[in-house]
């Protein structure tokens, strides 16, 4: 175990592709999302049963985008910075984020590991702009106010289930 | 293989077997430029210099184009120089510009080019973020400002070493080379070869430097610096002076290091016959015992390293034998104990070494006495030895003959063919090979054990036993042997790995070479052997007498290693 990653299910996923190298992306794909993540751990097991530098490994998983080599928070927010949510005023919806959950620099998930932020292209909600998804529930046309709300609340409905 | 005619910048050139059109226009006699071409490695295509234009006016790269009959090219067009400029701008532009005081001033590849191409002016600023500077590893260091992306370091440690330490991550404008999740050389399995450095067309990954270290010792009066110098240095010091590509220039450079202030040299082909005889009389042990098998040869501190790091049930199958340089290095501190108590002096000893992995071999905690000092003080890489020599105003070509000190001066022919892949084995065939008459060493020179096939297998007949034989360079293809072995599709009693192509001939601490350079150093090393006095090791005198006078513990203890029991 590893900050809640089961090598075991790791390894699961690798073999149900038969440690075949080409299947690279499609496993750490599958196990990104079992974990939102993939952890140094996880990277040098993949090299190690494909047979692959792990070098190489890094380098496909930093070359997409999509794949996180940071454990992400239990609510993963995006808020969508396509034309037309941008136009919309979905930039003040991010700052007003960042800033209730006191995000510096580079930083993207929130000191308490409950909240990540991220931006998306476009959701292609367009005529819901400004449009904001939590864990992929999809939030329409969001202000600043309304997003804070919706986070105090989810604040207070995981300290309830604690 | 394809066969024609091609025209290049008007001229009829013939082509016959070559692999892209780039080797063509080299053949024709024009010297294409080029950052990520390697002939033994894949074709890349990234640096975009080799750029020619077809007569519809196409330009793409030459390197990864096939020759076609009939083809017409040019290389020098107006497109195709302007071109080649804005590369060698945008190149300079993300490239960290302190050239007169960068390790590569002087021998870099951008450098060079960019004079070549009088670019005199970059009109884009470097906003890029640039990696860590890492000198971490004995054997090289990483400056990521001075990386070009040409991506030859990446491709030479996955193809020809197998290793897969470095490589691109991220994409784009944030793109870098470097070891997974950015960590340290010395934190990954990396094996110190160098060939990332060897490679390397800037100062982005360099030899580590040990020039200040080396003079200090030099300069220190209560110093006796004590040189030894390894087979293929002799043949590739030569080069930066003129005095031909594979030419042996042992005795001027022994007199060079006199002049530079050393005090005493020897050569390290006396400590490659004691590693033939005592790696000869483990085998024949083998033999008799029934193994185990393969006996791995020691040599090359880059493959033991490799099989610790990443093999390690292979380990009881290396040879017990200490490299010749650490044999060496024992015996020079042994000989100048008792001295060094009489006048006062310590004695420092420096190994002159074509290989960056010999600087980590040295600093093994193996090879360090009881106090903690090593045996072999300070490696220098052929390339750091031209450097001093260079730094001193000598002109090799100008200097008297000296030969080397006794009584470590003499060697066999076949120790001088340790630079060399295949020699190692040969070297042991010559001694185990009952048959002393010429004719065995003309059989042995026609042998598969010679030759440039990356695995070479050689059957020879030894009392009652077939011996099978297989020779091995570049460390991926003794990777390939191992699983073929593994899998039970292939049986050798005796396997000579060398890391680097072409064995150390090829080494990283050698001056920058194509193959055709590293092929005359090979030739000027058999040519050493059959100018050599005596051919095998047991005709050295200075060494049999040596052995003889050792009890089994001095034996072990001086001779010999284990790498299990760290």
């Amino acid at each position: 175990m590893s900050n809640g990653i089961s090598m075991e299910r790791v390894d699961q996923i690798i073999d149900s592709y038969g440690s075949k190298r080409h299947h690279l992306i499609a496993i750490m794909q599958d196990i990104q999302a079992e974990y939102k993540y993939l952890s140094p751990e996880v990277l040098e097991r993949i090299a190690e049963k494909l047979h692959i530098g792990v070098a190489k490994v890094y380098s496909v998983a930093t070359f997409y985008e999509n794949f996180s080599l940071e454990a992400k928070g239990k609510y993963i927010i995006k808020v969508c910075d396509g034309t037309a949510c941008h136009v919309r005023k979905s930039q003040p919806i991010y700052n007003a984020i960042r800033e209730y959950l006191n995000l510096e620099g580079k930083q993207k998930t929130s000191a308490n590991g409950l909240f990540t932020l991220e931006t998306v292209a476009c959701l292609g909600a367009c005529g819901l702009a400004p449009v904001v998804t939590i864990n992929d529930q999809v939030h329409s046309k969001m202000t600043p106010e309304s997003m804070i709300d919706l986070l105090k609340q989810l604040e207070k409905e995981d300290a309830a289930n604690e | 293989m394809a066969k024609g005619i091609m025209y290049i910048d008007g001229q009829r050139v013939p082509f016959d077997g070559e692999p892209n059109v780039l080797s063509v226009i080299r053949k024709a006699g024009i010297e294409m430029p080029t950052f990520c071409y390697y002939s033994d490695l894949s074709v890349y295509g990234a640096c975009r210099m080799c750029v020619v234009e077809d007569e519809r006016g196409k330009i793409d790269t030459s390197c990864s184009m096939q020759p076609r009959d009939g083809l017409k090219i040019r290389t020098n067009t107006a497109r195709l120089l302007k071109h080649r400029r804005m590369i060698l701008e945008l190149m300079l532009a993300s490239h960290n510009c302190n050239c007169a005081i960068c390790e590569k001033s002087g021998s870099c590849h951008l450098q060079e080019l960019a004079l070549q191409f009088g670019v005199r002016r970059v009109r884009f600023a470097d906003n890029r973020e640039v990696g860590a500077f890492d000198d971490s590893s004995p054997a090289v260091v990483r400056d990521p400002s001075k990386c070009i992306l040409c991506g030859d370091c990446v491709r030479v440690c996955e193809e020809s070493i197998g290793m897969g330490i470095i490589d691109f991550a991220k994409r784009g404008y944030n793109m870098q080379v470097m070891p997974a999740f950015g960590r340290k050389l010395s934190e990954t399995n990396c094996i110190s070869c160098g060939q990332c450095s060897a490679v390397c067309p800037t100062g982005a990954i360099t030899v580590y430097n040990q020039i200040g270290p080396a003079w200090r010792a030099i300069h220190d009066p209560s110093k006796r610096v004590v040189v030894q110098i390894a087979p293929a240095v002799r043949v590739a010091v030569g080069e930066a002076f003129g005095l031909g590509q594979g030419a042996n220039v042992l005795y001027q450079l022994v007199s060079a290091l006199k002049c530079m202030g050393v005090d005493e040299v020897y050569d390290t082909i006396f400590g490659a016959d004691l590693t033939t005889i005592e790696e000869s009389n483990e085998f024949l042990q083998r033999v008799k015992n029934g193994g185990p098998f393969p006996m791995f040869t020691s040599c090359c501190p880059a493959w033991v390293k490799y099989l610790e790091n990443e093999n390690p049930k292979y380990l009881r199958n290396i040879s017990t034998c200490k490299s010749p340089m650490e044999m060496f290095g024992a015996l020079v501190k042994q000989k100048y104990k008792e001295k060094d108590a009489e006048d006062g002096r310590t004695t420092f000893h420096i190994a002159l070494m074509p290989c960056t992995a010999k600087k980590m071999e040295a600093a093994r905690p193996q090879f360090k006495d009881e106090n903690g000092n090593p045996d072999v003080d300070l490696v220098l890489t052929t390339q750091e030895v031209i450097d001093m020599i260079k730094e001193s105003g000598i002109q090799l070509g100008e200097m008297e003959y000296e030969s080397p000190d006794l009584p470590f001066g003499l060697g066999s022919g076949s120790a001088m063919i340790y630079g060399t892949t295949g020699g190692v084995a040969e070297a042991v065939a010559r001694h185990c090979l009952p048959d002393k008459s010429k004719n065995t060493l003309r059989e042995l020179e026609f042998s598969p054990l010679r030759g440039e096939d990356s695995i070479r297998e050689a059957t020879l007949q030894v009392g009652d036993l077939e011996v099978r034989i297989a020779v091995v360079h570049g460390l991926i293809n003794a990777q390939k042997l191992l699983k073929e072995i593994e899998e039970g599709r292939a049986m050798y009693h005796l396997i000579e790995v060398m890391t680097c192509v072409g064995g150390c001939v090829g080494g990283a601490g050698q001056p920058y070479g194509r193959k055709a350079i590293k092929d005359q150093r090979r030739e000027g090393l058999y040519q050493a052997d059959r100018s050599a006095p005596f051919k095998r090791a047991e005709y050295n005198p200075g060494a049999t007498s040596l052995l003889e006078s050792m009890d089994e513990h001095t034996k072990h203890h001086l001779l010999h290693v284990s790498y299990l029991d760290n």
